[in-house]
């Protein structure tokens, strides 16, 4: 199984906790990110993402293993929904297992940060009052941002 | 040169595009972005958009060649 997934269906999470199991490691720490109710303002009712997946798993696996590397961690694995989700549903889990603690906090805070800022996943809110909006776009375009700047993120 | 080029997610609804294949002079993403907001009315580009080049992600001055898939990626947000 890949360390880094995209699923379509609902993440089976009990499952996902025995991949990172180790007896050399004394600590795990799992994040889930939720589908929340509201967001700015507007009454979510559930979103949709969008996953360009080829290059969402190989930039994943590349979070993966920075995160082991630099913090040292035993195991590392994420699962990133795509298609519609409900309230509540979990949108993706990061698990990270270690000798101890504080790496693992570490590990695990670095790669959902990575994440969310690196993958080539977008999120489309619905809302109560029957509009939906594409998360980071809508909102930028109405502030007027200037859109001529160009923001490509050095790679390393 | 000819390139294919594919829309995302808010760029695929601005342009009413999935892919193109485009023939251009363009000597970089950006420029090539340029182009195709000319032809596509509303297509703009957000701050934090990115760029991949053949599934591997770019700079917008990196260099393109004649059959490379451009992919404009409007801002993220997953997690």
């Amino acid at each position: 199984m890949n360390p880094f997934e995209i699923s379509r269906q609902a993440i089976d999470l009990a499952a996902f906790r025995e991949r990172l199991l180790d007896r050399s490691c004394g600590a795990y720490v799992q994040f889930d990110g939720w589908v929340r109710d509201h967001n700015e303002g507007q009454q979510v009712l559930r979103l949709e993402y969008e996953v360009y997946e080829p290059l969402a798993v190989s930039e994943g696996q590349k979070i993966l293993e920075e995160a082991k590397q630099q913090f040292g961690v035993s195991r590392a694995c994420a699962i990133h929904r795509s298609g519609l989700l409900e309230l509540s549903d979990v949108a993706v889990v990061v698990g990270v297992s270690s000798a101890h603690r504080g790496e693992a906090f570490d590990a695990c805070r670095y790669i959902i940060d990575q994440a969310k800022i690196r993958l080539p996943i977008w999120k489309k809110e619905y809302y109560a009052n029957g509009n939906a909006e594409w998360v980071n776009c809508q909102r930028c375009s109405e502030a007027g941002h200037d859109h001529e700047v160009l923001t490509a993120r050095a790679r390393r | 040169m000819n390139l294919t080029v594919r829309y995302f997610a808010a760029f695929r609804e601005l342009t009413g595009v999935e892919a193109e294949t485009v023939n251009t002079d363009a000597s970089s993403p950006s420029d090539l972005f340029n182009e195709c907001a000319a032809r596509h009315t509303g297509l703009q580009k957000f701050t934090s958009s990115m760029v991949a080049v053949n599934d591997e992600m770019a700079g917008w001055d990196s260099a393109l060649s004649d059959g490379d898939e451009v992919l404009f990626f409007p801002p993220v947000a997953g997690g």
